[in-house]
């Protein structure tokens, strides 16, 4: 990240003064500051929620037999997590969100899954290969339906909005196992 | 079939909430108290989320307006000329990984503009639909547990982007 972040401010950096854009580039910092003050406030509210919701998941026990029910399904992937543990549960609510396309629950019950899965990390701090599938499973975004975008096209009168559908299935699969196998191959090249 | 899973989707959340609140019930849980007791955690996650977003929202607002976005997606529309894809879905596979609400103003704009059935209408939807804004996750995900030693994850995210851009762009072109 660290090199991500410092190659992509200072070539930004160096543009503006080419550019011209000065003004708008020191604008756009502070928008920028203004809208994580506003996505953080908005994801207050949703984390909390849920949090609460899977509190009384974790009281009532409730988190052990969803992890039981699902470890093995999850534990193909996920190698090394014990037992009934309740990152599974975690993991397991968070795919489900994805595939129903519910953002709203699945980034609250997705940090929730890296806080279980952290409690299994030996070296805090530094990410475990079980937290990287988990964010490389999140970034290829799962989703049966992209209800979003069957809204936009259909209210500008597309002759089948629905149609995206299909396309839209077949390369996620593609590219979520796609992702996978490049995790698992540096990991094996890596070693 | 699209509506009865969209019903599906809305029907969900009230229906695990209804349930998890009755097992919790006979499981002899004072559930108001156990939700007050997990949703006072959540401040905390989001003060450590907090500047991480902020680290990276700043940065990619500021690669946007320096100009750079569009020199970056020129230089990516003359690297790739070869595939014959419009410059509009070269945008937006630059933007997607950066910004979900500016990838989805993007969408919108590329719709009005180029036609709801249009070619770059048609690749733009399903990238869309297929990526994930990656760097949002990334921090959300990472500050909520404080990860500093990011080890392969970046690289592996970016690739993993880069081939789902290819493969959504592929699936348009075959099939429709």
């Amino acid at each position: 990240m660290n090199a991500v972040w410092l190659i992509l401010f200072s070539v930004s950096i160096v543009f503006a003064i080419f550019t011209g854009n000065l003004d708008a580039f020191t604008k756009s910092i502070f928008e920028g500051a203004k809208s994580a003050v506003e996505v953080s406030l908005f994801l207050l509210g949703i984390v909390s929620v849920w949090m609460g919701i899977t509190r009384i998941l974790e009281d009532s026990g409730l988190i052990y037999r969803i992890a039981h029910l699902f470890r093995p399904v999850i534990s193909r992937l996920f190698r090394n997590i014990p037992g009934d543990h309740p990152s599974i549960s975690a993991i397991t609510l968070n795919v489900l969100a994805n595939l129903f396309g519910l953002g709203n629950a699945a980034t609250p019950l997705g940090i929730k899954a890296m806080q279980e899965l952290d409690t299994l990390n030996e070296e805090k701090g530094t990410i475990t290969f079980e937290m990287m599938t988990f964010i490389v499973l999140n970034t290829a975004s799962i989703q049966l339906i992209p209800f979003s975008v069957i809204g936009i096209l259909a209210s500008y009168n597309a002759v089948n909005p629905a149609g995206v559908v299909l396309p839209v299935l077949i390369a996620t699969v593609i590219s979520a196992l796609t992702a996978l196998v490049i995790l698992f191959s540096f990991r094996k090249v890596l070693k | 079939m699209i509506e009865g899973i969209n019903y599906l989707s809305l029907l969900i959340i009230p229906l695990f909430i209804l349930f998890t609140i009755w097992y919790g019930t006979f499981k002899k849980v004072r559930v108001y108290d156990s939700f007050v007791a997990g949703a006072k955690e959540g401040p905390g996650i989001i003060l450590n989320i907090f500047p991480y977003l902020l680290t990276i929202f700043i940065v990619i607002k500021g690669f946007q307006a320096s100009g750079a976005f569009d020199a970056v997606r020129n230089g990516f529309y003359q690297l790739f000329s070869f595939a014959e894809v419009p410059i509009e879905v070269v945008s937006m596979a630059i933007i997607k990984p950066l910004s979900g609400s500016a990838s989805t103003a993007l969408f919108t704009d590329i719709v009005k503009t180029t036609g709801p059935d249009s070619v770059a209408t048609k690749m733009t939807a399903v990238i869309m639909g297929s990526a994930e804004t990656t760097f949002y996750v990334l921090a959300v995900y990472l500050g909520s547990v404080g990860i500093k030693k990011t080890r392969y994850l970046v690289p592996v995210c970016l690739t993993a982007d880069f081939i789902g851009i290819v493969v959504a762009v592929a699936v348009v072109k075959w099939l429709l």
